[in-house]
């Protein structure tokens, strides 16, 4: 790997930017490719298209060579609106996954640096922290309070962001309740149907921790096996 | 825990290892740089996990959780020595897996770079 190369992964790395090394495997000629940048050849690029979607480092052939496509995704992250119980036993679990994980939640009663000692605590408004936050494609955003009045907006801005994954806490009827709102404010169902509610995989969980490991799986299930799974 | 140290603990488990490669490059040592670029079967090790290694035969990171570093480490050096690529492949199928084979069962290749 050429110097210059190692360069701008490391800075791309710092400033959170998805970017390729391709090296030939027969030359060890490399090149250095952005996310969305296009690469002059229709199939690799349809190829680093799937691997950054599915951040999938991998060997395949094209024109005839081997070449290895080295995927450099920014570190993971993961948005906690409500600074609840579940959140109290989710944040460990996707701190291990490797998500940085930020809770915001405006009632101050809540978001105490006692009770989220490892987290960045935000105790403003979703509305007023989240476009602050650089929420991109590897960012899950999970919606806690039970409260319309700081989901909705939370959701509202997570909807038109590219998150990879949006969950909303809260039974099927109030998730019906939420959409209903949510169409009001003008998104369609087909939007909608970004967000997982009510969240977590349907496990039986009972209690904080088993609702926070069903949480967890769903998100690794989404970030793995893509929205269809 | 403070900030600083959560945040290190929070990276991925492939940061650092290319921030501990450009560090020794820096200081002036023939640095290289091994990759998993494939793998069958059961790998203990994902595709894009690194391991740097320095002309003393220090090492960073990881390419399959102990199985084949030493023999990686060896490549590594010859690798330094020539400037010239290569890629390796270890199984238990391979004729040497007696002394660096996998455990697993898994097979795994490998690109071997020196760092510029």
């Amino acid at each position: 790997m050429k110097a210059d190369i190692l360069q701008r992964l490391l800075e791309a790395r710092k400033g959170r930017r998805g970017v390729a090394v391709v090296s030939d495997l027969a030359s060890g000629e490399q090149r250095f490719i952005a996310r969305g940048e296009a690469s002059g050849d229709a199939a690799l690029d349809a190829a680093l298209d799937e691997s950054f979607a599915r951040d999938h480092s991998r060997t395949i052939e094209i024109g005839g060579a081997e070449v290895f496509i080295h995927i450099h995704n920014p570190p993971l992250k993961m948005i906690i609106v409500g600074a609840v119980h579940v959140a109290q036993d989710l944040i460990p679990m996707a701190g291990a996954a490797g998500f940085d994980v930020s809770v915001i939640d405006p009632r101050g009663a809540f978001a105490t640096a006692e009770r989220f000692p490892q987290v960045t605590l935000h105790s403003d408004w979703p509305d007023e922290v989240m476009p602050g936050l650089g929420i991109d494609h590897r960012t899950a955003v999970l919606a806690l309070t039970h409260d319309p009045k700081i989901d909705d907006p939370a959701l509202t801005h997570a909807l038109r962001s590219e998150c990879f994954y949006i969950g909303a806490l809260g039974s099927r009827k109030t998730h019906a309740g939420r959409l209903e709102r949510l169409s009001a404010h003008g998104f369609e169902a087909e939007t909608m149907a970004r967000i997982h509610g009510p969240i977590g995989l349907d496990i039986g969980a009972r209690g904080t921790a088993e609702i926070a490991i069903s949480i967890m799986g769903q998100v690794v299930q989404v970030l793995r096996r893509g929205p269809g799974a | 825990m403070n900030r600083a140290g959560k945040e290190e603990r929070l990276m991925d488990a492939q940061h650092g290892i290319l921030e501990q490669a450009a560090e020794w490059r820096a200081a002036g040592r023939d640095v290289a740089l091994a990759t998993v670029i494939q793998t069958w079967g059961s790998a203990p090790q994902s595709v894009g996990a690194q391991l740097a290694i320095d002309a003393e035969g220090n090492f960073a990171g990881s390419v399959s959780g102990g199985c084949v570093e030493g023999a990686v480490v060896t490549e590594a050096l010859d690798v330094m020595e020539s400037g010239a690529a290569k890629v390796l492949e270890y199984g238990v199928s391979n004729e040497t897996a007696w002394e660096v084979g996998l455990a697993c069962g898994g097979t795994i290749r490998i690109f071997v770079e020196k760092l510029g």
